[in-house]
């Protein structure tokens, strides 16, 4: 579904992405692990078009949108939760939630999904009218879900989820993660949490330093001498 | 007669008109941190094309307050494509230089504007035709005019009409969150290039709207007038915390009422020195006042990191 081929991202003299090759076929959840700085959140930046690529290409669904407008991406069906959640602060929490199907016109479906949305996550039809730079993190995260969902995306780009919250918080957003991909979402999931980021995703890659080491099944990996020394602590 | 209310409703008066063009300065910055000096001027072109559409439709025999409609909507489309242009033509090429270049291409864009107008209008004084009945009212020892009522509810009606534009529809929500983060919004399917020209074009249309205002108050008219008008309102703006709407409201009325009761008592104030054409020192006292000591303004959150 999606196909990222030779992709090279630099930022000034920093190469942070050195052509790297991966894909992520459709329904499956694919992990991009790795420590701080190897190259996650700009590759996920490149396919989301928030930066331009110095070469190579990404394609999805058949169609090459590494040269696609930024504001094109989610209408071809890709939705990214960025690192940090990114809620917009002085909209109030459904307000988020509604601007995330801004691509959408069908008045009546969008209520649904917002219905579904406060299904996931109860707590924030609670705090529906609130702003949402009062949120909590844990809450700021769930809106992000939520809001990436409301765009009825095809691939769901996931940037860190569990950045910053604590393990009861990360266990929730964690289980409609889940549930997401099982009902058939294509999910690319970055987590510097590499055990949850494994336990949850069917195949994964290894990024350091800009490039990917290792990839294969995630079971496989989990149990990867390598890859328990360096990002399971043991 | 009460010069303390009366100087109250005059102040009010003038300063819907602030507040209309404080809310041009004010979207445009909220949105992409730019300050459009050019906005006076986009005000001024309004007054000049609503002068030379009414002069006309009177002249052919239609009613004055018909033909102040008619010149009001054709200022308001020639303004609203104005102000189109120069996001297009002047700032949209600059976007991601240094914050300098565009302010200073706003300050040559306003002096192109004021040469246009001299050009097309020339360099005389304008009066303007007066659109509605001279009738005026009094009540509680004040006198107002009907063209002071109408200022005061139009304005209120555009700024309510605003309001739920911006807080009610789709597109204000877009716009509120390209303010707030726009590579974010960019990942919602939200153009950023869209926002910024319906924050150009609104903003160009409510200029308009003033300067009609404006000419119908004062009856007079004149290529330089967007200058000082235009500062007034960016000070109106700066007062409310620029970036805010509710504050370029505020900040507008406010300074129009602070001018006025300058005005009204600067003579006792200053024991006869200074006379009330001395009035427009206030606007910039307040201005300084501001920046000095609260350069956010009443409701501005962040300008200071911004600015
Ligand atoms: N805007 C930027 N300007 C310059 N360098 C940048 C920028 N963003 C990232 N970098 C650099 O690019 C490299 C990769 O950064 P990136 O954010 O993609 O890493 P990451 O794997 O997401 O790390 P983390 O786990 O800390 O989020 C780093 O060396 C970083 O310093
Ligand atoms: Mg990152």
């Amino acid at each position: 579904m999606l196909e990222v081929t030779g992709l090279h991202v630099a930022y000034g003299g920093i190469q942070a992405v050195r052509s790297i090759t991966f894909h992520v076929n459709e329904g499956e959840t694919v992990a991009l692990i790795g420590a701080n700085g190897a190259g996650k959140t700009t590759t996920l930046k490149a396919i989301a078009r928030l930066v331009d690529a110095a070469g190579g290409d990404v394609h999805f669904r058949g169609e090459k949108i590494v040269h696609a407008a930024p504001h094109d991406i989610v209408r071809k069906g890709i939705a990214l939760v960025p690192e940090g959640r990114g809620v917009f602060p002085r909209l109030t929490v459904a307000e988020n939630l509604r601007i995330g199907a801004f691509i959408r016109n069908d008045a009546v479906d969008i209520e649904k999904d917002l219905e579904t949305i406060y299904g996931y996550f109860p707590r924030l039809r609670e705090r529906e009218d609130q702003l949402a730079g009062t949120l909590s993190g844990g809450e700021q995260q769930m809106l992000a879900i939520g809001r990436a969902l409301m765009s009825r995306p095809k691939m769901l780009l996931l940037d860190e989820p569990s950045m910053g919250l604590a393990p009861i918080m990360v266990h929730k957003i964690f289980e409609v993660i889940r549930a997401v991909a099982a009902a058939g979402m294509t999910v690319l999931l970055i987590e510097q949490n590499a055990r949850l980021a494994l336990e949850s995703s069917q195949r994964a890659y290894v990024m350091e330093s800009g490039e990917i080491t290792l990839n294969g099944a995630s079971t496989a990996l989990l149990h990867d001498p390598k890859v328990r020394a360096a990002y399971l602590g043991e | 007669m009460d010069i303390f209310l009366q100087q109250i409703i005059n102040g009010l008066v003038q300063g819907s008109i602030y507040a209309l063009v404080a809310l041009g300065y004010t979207m445009v910055y909220g949105i992409m941190g730019l300050i459009n000096f050019a906005h006076g001027e986009v005000v001024m072109i309004g007054t000049l094309v609503s002068i030379t559409v009414v002069g006309l439709l009177i002249g052919a025999g239609m009613p004055a307050g018909l033909a102040g409609l008619c010149g009001l909507v054709v200022a308001v489309l020639v303004c609203m494509g104005l102000g189109w242009s120069l996001e297009r033509v002047a700032y949209r090429p600059l976007r991601g230089a240094p914050r300098l270049t565009p302010l200073i291409t706003a300050i040559g864009m306003s002096i192109v504007l004021q040469n246009l107008a001299m050009i097309l209008w020339g360099r005389n004084y304008l009066t303007f035709p007066p659109l509605l009945p001279k009738v005026s009212f009094e009540l509680a020892g004040t006198h107002f005019t009907l063209v002071q009522v109408a200022i005061v509810a139009i304005s209120a009606a555009t700024m309510g009409g605003l309001l739920l534009l911006i807080y009610r529809t789709k597109l204000g929500m877009a716009m509120r969150a390209t303010a707030q983060n726009p590579a974010v919004a960019s990942l919602m399917g939200i153009n950023a290039n869209r926002v910024i020209a319906a924050a150009f074009v609104i903003g160009s249309a409510l200029g308009a709207l003033a300067g009609v205002m404006v000419g119908s108050y004062y009856e007079i008219a004149h290529y330089q007038m967007g200058f000082m008008l235009g500062l007034k309102a960016f000070t109106a703006a700066v007062l409310g915390g620029i970036g805010n709407l509710a504050g370029a409201m505020l900040g507008g009325v406010l300074l129009g009422i602070i001018e006025a009761l300058g005005a009204g008592y600067i003579g006792d104030l200053t024991g006869g020195f200074l006379g009330s054409h001395y009035q427009d020192i206030f606007a910039f006292v307040v201005l300084i006042g501001v920046l000095m000591f609260k350069p956010s303004g009443l409701f501005g959150e962040k300008a200071g990191d911004r600015a």
